[in-house]
């Protein structure tokens, strides 16, 4: 890695001496030695393990759920159902008035996605809970299943999620988030070339190296300590203290060195269920994702649809964009209805555009609810805006690299959601990507500022 | 048949925080009785380092060597509140609160010096080794460990501050979407050169090229962990994952990691990392958040670049050898 201190030197001082400094890692000797403790090395006397019954259909109504030969099995203590779990429909955003409550902590009456939690098990081994999960018998009527979002948003498609009522996710501003700037259709009816083009992603896994877990301790007090690799200590605390309707003073929350997060630990799905389970039992139990679980059932990143029209001038200058997003959100929302509406705020890059429309749309299919992964509302635009921009410039016969710094945003200039552009650097990063990469363009990009009066 | 090589280009920008901000965190600090220095947090260390960048953000501020310095965090019991490490919120929102704490601590540590060495506060500097001198006298001067002796058996001062950093929340306008999504934002630019086998579809990333704008590097070795890793997993991103192989359909879905793709160490491409730093007007000491664009840029870069050697758009990721030998076919057949 190099530092390039060239670029806004007049921005900066260089005076300070802890900062800036490459000190070692003080945790680095125990990583590296394997001598770090994580949640999951810890062992209790007495620990219960807890395995799911999950849904092998991805939308069905449970006409009844039978465990009785699952009781039977030897080595299970206890069996959850959702009659167990105290305030059963929950939403994670509920705590920043972003509802409403949309998810069951085990199913109730109905399955929305292949491998949701239907019945817990409680057993005195993992291979206990995992055969006499294999006992349980839910009677399933299946339902039509919809898995795309064109389909999803067409008027007979069946409902996925009856809290919502509509296979998409309800704004202030209605069925998508809006931004709106200056006239659109004025910009395309005077650009001399207008592209539209569509781009999808598919989802994909976090892959930490350590699954989403934990492990909670009755304490002797009526507390509970619940050893968690969560991203968000006090979020999860809040949202397992409304699950469990227990007041959060008898929940005590450890984290620790996390292996890896990634966005993928900061859905609330363990703890709740763990912390009921050690409450009804009164033992420890721990509740760790299979390396299956972390894969098919934990929230991946949404899968989306970016449509991009653009109004681009034979000089270089894009004149309108239209943007129309959508993100897959599977069966629940969790984190994605944010998600969607970050990218109405990140559209339409990093560019200055007379004319933007933007619509983000949030939709329900049945699949796995996906959530928060690094970047999530802005990752997969990115690709979509940037393979877009290497289009418009092919399309009107310019370098890619200076198409870009023609339309590159700069210091007050206004963005889309009419605020005014602060501590841009894109011009800068475009310089020294221009060296680095023998890329050369023409010398007035070189010489211009994302800042500096007149340059 | 043949490998041909290309090269793309991309540049973005990323906001640090949660977007619409109104995601506070909290941080404590206080002196041990022989002057070093606890921060209490409830922030979790996802493996990026955190523990060790608000120990030198606190150290920084209170004018003491980063050793001088704990940090106690994700332990509800003890921490304040912390909304979480997500958002590429940890630094700028964590660091900015271990600040506010540590300066609050700071002055009170200055007053204690100042009685013993009976002088006013303001007349006070630390050398950043431990010790507190007289501005323009430096032979006049006592070490933190005496001064915070002193505060605990002597004086009976708490050497200890509280810091808090939230962003106030904004609300989009339901019609226009007039927002603040974010105060600050990092930047980059990404330059890939690939190889495509037009047989086989395989594309071998020979080179990235990454220049990240981050406003300030605090530990310049944890940026580079961070910008190197995220470089990595954005080109495992364009061309190998995904837990739903032909999405929409639900099924060919990957249970472990022999049958969900990421690249291994010889798929990786020859990385640079180059940094510049334009300090954010709210980031503590300038810095942005990195932490999610770093793994951004790479990706249009390689898809363009995958153009540039083939000549085929693939719209869809991830960009496998079966996207691209779809895409070549029906390219010859028009």
């Amino acid at each position: 890695m190099e530092l390039r201190k060239s670029y806004f030197a007049d921005q900066r001082t260089d005076d300070l001496h802890e900062i800036g400094q490459p000190r070692p890692r003080s945790d680095s000797p125990g990583h590296v030695t394997g001598k770090t403790a994580y949640f999951a090395d810890r062992n209790f006397p007495g620990m219960l393990h807890l395995k799911m019954v999950r849904s092998p259909h991805h939308h069905a109504r449970i006409r009844s759920i039978d465990t009785s030969e699952a009781q039977k099995h030897p080595g299970v203590v206890k069996i959850l159902t959702a009659k167990d779990v105290p305030h059963n429909v929950y939403t994670i955003l509920i705590l920043i008035q972003i509802g409403p409550e949309d998810e069951t902590v085990l199913a109730d009456g109905k399955v929305r996605w292949k491998g949701e939690a239907v019945v817990a098990v409680l057993a005195e081994t993992e291979r206990a809970a995992q055969e006499a999960a294999a006992k349980v018998k839910v009677d399933y009527e299946v339902l039509p299943a919809v898995f795309d979002m064109e389909e999803a948003l067409k008027p007979s498609a069946p409902v996925v999620n009856e809290y919502h009522g509509r296979n998409y996710y309800l704004y202030d501003s209605g069925e998508c988030r809006k931004v709106r700037f200056g006239d659109v259709e004025a910009g395309f009816a005077g650009a001399d070339h207008v592209l539209e083009q569509t781009y999808q992603s598919s989802p994909i896994e976090h892959a930490p190296t350590e699954t989403t877990g934990c492990i909670v301790a009755p304490e002797g007090n009526d507390r509970f300590t619940c050893y968690t690799n969560t991203q968000a200590m006090f979020f999860t605390l809040d949202n397992a203290s409304i699950i469990l309707q227990m007041p959060g003073n008898r929940l005590h929350f450890v984290g620790g060195t996390v292996g890896g997060g990634f966005g993928g630990k900061v859905d609330v799905i363990v703890e709740p269920i763990a912390i009921l389970g050690a409450k009804l039992t009164g033992r420890p139990v721990s509740f760790i994702y299979s390396r299956e679980e972390e894969m098919q059932i934990s929230s991946p990143r949404a899968a989306e649809k970016v449509v991009i029209k653009d109004g681009v001038m034979k000089d270089g200058r894009i004149v309108a964009r239209k943007v129309t997003g959508y993100t897959d959100a599977g069966a629940y929302s969790r984190h994605s209805p944010y998600g969607a509406q970050k990218g109405a705020g990140h559209y339409p890059g990093p560019y200055t555009i007379p004319n933007v429309w933007i619509d983000t749309y949030c939709v329900y299919t049945n699949r796995t609810p996906s959530s928060a992964m690094r970047g999530f509302g802005v990752t997969i635009g990115d690709f979509a805006l940037e393979v877009q921009m290497d289009k418009l410039a092919r399309l009107i016969g310019m370098d890619p690299l200076e198409f870009r710094f023609i339309n590159a945003y700069r210091d007050g200039d206004i963005k889309a959601h009419r605020q005014p552009t602060e501590g841009a650097a894109l011009i800068e990063c475009m310089q020294e990507a221009s060296r680095a990469a023998n890329w050369p363009v023409a010398e007035k990009f070189m010489a211009i500022s994302s800042y500096a009066k007149g340059a | 048949m043949a490998i041909r090589r290309g090269r793309g280009v991309a540049a973005i920008n990323y906001p640090t925080g949660m977007n619409l901000g109104g995601d506070p965190t909290q941080a404590l600090v206080h002196s041990t009785p022989t002057g070093n220095f606890m921060v209490t947090l409830s922030s979790v260390d996802l493996g990026q380092g955190m523990k060790q960048i608000m120990a030198q953000i606190c150290a920084e501020t209170i004018g003491v060597p980063t050793d001088r310095v704990i940090v106690d965090t994700a332990d509800t019991d003890t921490g304040p509140h912390c909304m979480g490490t997500f958002a590429s919120r940890g630094t700028h929102r964590a660091g900015n609160a271990v600040i506010q704490a540590a300066r609050e601590a700071r002055q009170v540590m200055l007053e204690v010096a100042a009685e013993e060495l009976e002088v006013n506060a303001s007349d006070l500097e630390t050398d950043g080794q431990g010790n507190i001198l007289v501005k323009g006298a430096p032979q006049r001067s006592i070490s933190i460990f005496d001064v915070a002796l002193s505060a605990h058996f002597k004086r009976g001062r708490s050497i200890s501050g509280r810091g808090m950093f939230l962003i106030p929340r904004s609300y989009p306008e339901k019609e226009t979407g007039a927002m603040k999504p974010s105060t600050c934002y990092a930047h980059a630019c990404t330059v890939a050169e690939v190889e495509v086998d037009d047989e086989t579809g395989e594309v071998t990333v020979l080179t990235v090229r990454n220049v990240f704008e981050i406003g300030r590097a605090l530990n310049p070795k944890m940026v580079e962990q961070q910008l190197v890793g995220g470089s990595w997993m954005a080109i495992s991103h364009a061309l190998y994952e995904t837990t739903e192989p032909y999405y929409p359909d639900r099924d060919h879905g990957g249970t472990d990691f022999n049958q969900y793709l990421m690249p291994g160490p010889g798929d990786l491409a020859q990385t640079e990392i180059i940094v510049l730093e334009r300090p954010s007007a709210d980031g503590p000491f300038g810095a942005k958040g990195p932490g999610e664009m770093c793994a951004n840029p790479q990706i249009p870069a390689v898809a363009n670049a995958v153009f540039d050697a083939v000549g085929v758009r693939i719209d869809t990721l991830p960009i496998t050898p079966e996207r691209i030998l779809r895409a070549l076919k029906a390219q010859a057949s028009n």
